[in-house]
């Protein structure tokens, strides 16, 4: 297909995953912000949401102070935060615009429905009481699109790009999560099992959709290490980094086809990593170094594919 | 126009009172309708064209808005004796420009002939470039959109010819569509003549007129890209032939041919459906800021490495100057006399009509001959004493610059509009497609200008469409 209609494809999904998971921190991040003495400040409670997106800087320069509203409006609605969910949304739809013959009509006008329906959050004021609405909206919009292009789209190289650009950024958003809570799994022995910290874990269980399978996966009080385990090893955990590379491998070895490609290379070396892993040997050399780690290798791996995919030269 | 009322022909009634022949079934269904439930249906159409995403654009606002065309939920009638007459007549008129064409970039006997003025030559629509140069089956229009207007039951004409890049058709066919939605009991009152093969017909046209010896030639559609006006018709062609829909960005040239940038390298494109027109195809031929075509793709196409949909250079024929001989094209390739006629037109580079449009400026319109998009035109009917005045002078510093048309009064058909259902003015453009046969499917875009009085039907003035159906029986 076409280098540029698959560039498109590719992003649009990564966009779509991107809002998705942007709502999700939102939604557990205010959820926490409701549970009395759950954070010392705004700022703590606030700034670990601005480090998973990766633009504390960014905010610092225009806002002055971490309050709810500011994170909220920044992260949700800002135009001149690029990763803003509003244009997260915009983007998604203006790729997809740019190559809805390559999609199926179902498809194309589920995205295009979405960014209709969006503009009726501009009037509401999302600190107040609008968030979680707002935020059911983004998830309940990204499932759907995931539905029907899964449900509607032959099983081309269309099909394979929208899902890879999905499974890579999930990967990125699981694993800088985790990596921003990192420091709540530590075992920590003054103050395990307290209320603040089950609050904590939940709310990273919770923005991975990852609660109800914890207790039905443990069936325990939660325990930092196997929330871990569930994040980055479990492969029958949809968001976790080995259930993305399940996906990501098998497509990239038939985008690839007889060719040799580095991509491939990558991916089953990341793959590896996490499908032999162990738990306990992944936090004897450090949790963050490992996440650190994957998040440079991820990203790695989605500038091989633009270079050899996306970008495709004239030779 | 109807002397004793002095009405223009309206589509749906010859007085007042009585309704044409094939209006009748659909009146009768109209009069059961109340105002408020076509309101709603008006409404429902609006929602599903903008799902659907069959807008124009209006980029840079931030809440994402893009005007959609507005659509009108009355269908314009033809009835099957009328359709006849008027595709036979547009066929034999594209006959007659492609092969004009292909005489004026090889022989010009036309112009021998002392037919056709050897000035058409210089007009800044030739391209010298295209002397010379064979293209597959000789068809250089392979898509044309031929504007017609009506003004008395039996009374057509054509006001102009759309050669280069017509766009229009993906509403002929959305229309359809949702008028088959919105109202089906009124498809079961009608046996309305199908429309939706014109991608086919479309399709293997193109196939057809691939270089001789591509075994399967691969076809795509060339776009300006999602920002152009016209974005949503490319799209929709291009899925609904199948092929891809590539920007200037996703070819390249090598080897006398081009290609495209593919995720397995680069693939060989034989027929190109071009939506772009010819100034900016390519930036070593034409205009050389072009960021929207292929550098030394023109190379190609004169060496005959690709084919162009539609052919570099019909520009020529579809000019007011040239309009003015199609009849007499039509005698002289066909040696058939004209099935529809052209708007009498006086050429004011003669002396006996430059007299008569001096004498008649108020009732005429007067064109500048290179003019486009209704700029240095008068329209005498509607302009000031004061305009009629200045224009006079400027048409007798260089009368050869300008033609003189009648105003038409164009037919009228009813449409909902805010005050309820009015009469507004239409025109018709048929699509007639060229490729080893030139054929057009029975349907048409129907325009309505609809601000009362208006005989503007351009969307870009507030013009709409309406579903035109045409009967078989």
């Amino acid at each position: 297909m076409l280098s540029r209609t698959a560039d498109h494809l590719y992003w649009m999904a990564r966009y779509i995953e991107r809002a998705e998971n942007m709502a999700r921190v939102l939604d557990v991040t205010y959820n926490m912000s409701l549970v009395p003495n759950a954070a010392e400040s705004e700022t703590a409670l606030w700034a670990p949401a601005l480090e998973i997106a990766g633009n504390v800087e960014a905010f610092e320069a225009r806002y002055d102070e971490y309050t709810a509203a500011n994170v909220i409006h920044y992260l949700a609605m800002d135009e001149n935060n690029p990763s803003s969910i509003y244009n997260a949304l915009r983007s998604a739809r203006e790729n997809a615009r740019a190559v809805r013959v390559a999609l199926s009509a179902e498809t194309w006008e589920n995205i295009n429905a979405l960014w209709l329906e969006f503009s009726q959050f501009f009037r509401t004021n999302l600190a107040d009481s609008g968030l979680s609405v707002f935020c059911d909206w983004v998830k309940s919009r990204s499932h759907l699109f995931r539905g029907v292009s899964f449900g509607t789209m032959l099983r081309d190289d269309a099909f394979r790009f929208v899902r890879l650009g999905t499974f890579i950024e999930r990967a990125d958003n699981t694993a800088r999560l985790l990596d921003v809570k990192y420091h709540l799994l530590l075992p920590d022995e003054e103050e395990v099992g307290g209320a603040v910290d089950y609050y904590e874990w939940s709310a990273v269980l919770r923005s991975v959709s990852a609660f109800q399978a914890y207790q039905k996966v443990f069936s325990d009080t939660i325990e930092p290490w196997r929330v871990a385990e569930l994040l980055v090893l479990r492969d029958d955990m949809p968001r976790s980094l080995h259930a993305c590379f399940d996906e990501i491998t098998p497509i990239l070895e038939q985008l690839s086809g007889r060719r040799n490609s580095e991509c491939r290379r990558i991916a089953g070396e990341l793959h590896a990593r996490l499908h032999y892993g162990r738990m306990d040997e992944i936090f004897q050399d450090g949790l963050h170094e490992f996440l650190e780690d994957f998040v440079v290798s991820n990203n790695n791996l989605g500038m091989e594919i633009q270079r050899s995919f996306l970008n495709a030269a004239a030779a | 126009m109807d002397m004793a009322t002095n009405l223009p022909f309206d589509e749906m009634h010859l007085q007042p009172e009585a309704v044409r022949t094939i209006y009748n079934a659909y009146a009768d269904w109209l009069a059961g309708v109340p105002l408020a439930q076509l309101e709603l249906k008006r409404q429902e159409a609006e929602v599903l064209f903008r799902r659907v995403g069959i807008t124009f654009n209006v980029y840079g606002e931030s809440s994402g808005k893009e005007r959609l065309i507005p659509f009108d939920v009355i269908p314009r009638l033809l009835g099957a004796g009328e359709w006849r007459t008027l595709s036979a007549g547009a066929i034999q008129r594209v006959k007659a420009l492609n092969m004009f064409l292909h005489d004026i970039y090889h022989k010009q006997e036309i112009i021998k002939a002392g037919v056709v003025p050897a000035a058409i030559l210089a007009n800044a629509q030739y391209r010298p470039e295209m002397y010379g140069v064979d293209v597959p089956g000789g068809v250089y229009a392979h898509i044309a959109g031929i504007d017609l207007v009506r003004t008395g039951e039996s009374r057509f004409y054509v006001l102009e010819d759309n050669l280069r890049t017509p766009s229009g058709v993906s509403y002929m066919l959305e229309n359809r569509k949702m008028m088959m939605r919105l109202f089906p009991e009124l498809f079961r009152r009608y046996s309305v003549a199908p429309v939706e093969h014109y991608p086919q017909v479309l399709m293997n046209n193109l196939r057809a007129v691939a270089q001789p010896g591509v075994q399967e030639p691969v076809v795509v559609l060339l776009t300006p890209g999602a920002y152009n006006s016209a974005y949503f018709e490319h799209a929709f062609l291009a899925q609904q032939m199948g092929v891809d829909l590539v920007e200037g960005q996703d070819l390249f040239v090598r080897n006398n041919a081009v290609y495209m940038r593919t995720t397995d390298g680069p693939k060989r494109v034989d027929v190109i459906y071009r939506r772009i027109d010819d100034d900016y195809l390519d930036p070593l031929a034409f205009k050389p800021d072009s960021m929207l075509g292929v550098p030394g793709l023109l190379t190609v196409y004169r060496n005959g490495g690709v084919t162009l949909a539609n052919a570099v250079g019909t520009g020529v024929a579809d000019d007011k100057a040239t309009y003015i001989h199609v009849p007499e094209m039509i005698r002289f390739y066909l040696g058939e006399e004209p099935i529809l006629a052209n708007v009498p037109t006086y050429e004011l580079s003669k002396a006996d009509d430059l007299k008569y449009t001096l004498e008649h400026l108020p009732e005429l319109v007067v064109k500048e001959v290179q003019g486009s998009g209704g700029y240095g035109m008068l329209v005498g009917p509607a302009a000031s004493k004061k305009e009629i005045e200045e224009f006079r002078l400027r048409i007798l510093s260089s009368p050869a610059n300008y033609i003189a048309q009648p105003t038409l009064a164009l037919s009228t058909c009813p449409t909902l509009v805010e005050s309820g259902i009015a009469p507004r003015h239409v025109d018709l453009r048929p699509f007639v497609l060229s490729g080893k046969t030139v054929s057009l499917v029975p349907g048409a875009l129907c325009r309505v200008a609809l601000k009362e009085g208006s005989l503007v039907v351009n969307s870009s003035q507030g013009g709409g469409t309406k579903d035109t159906w045409v009967l078989q029986n």
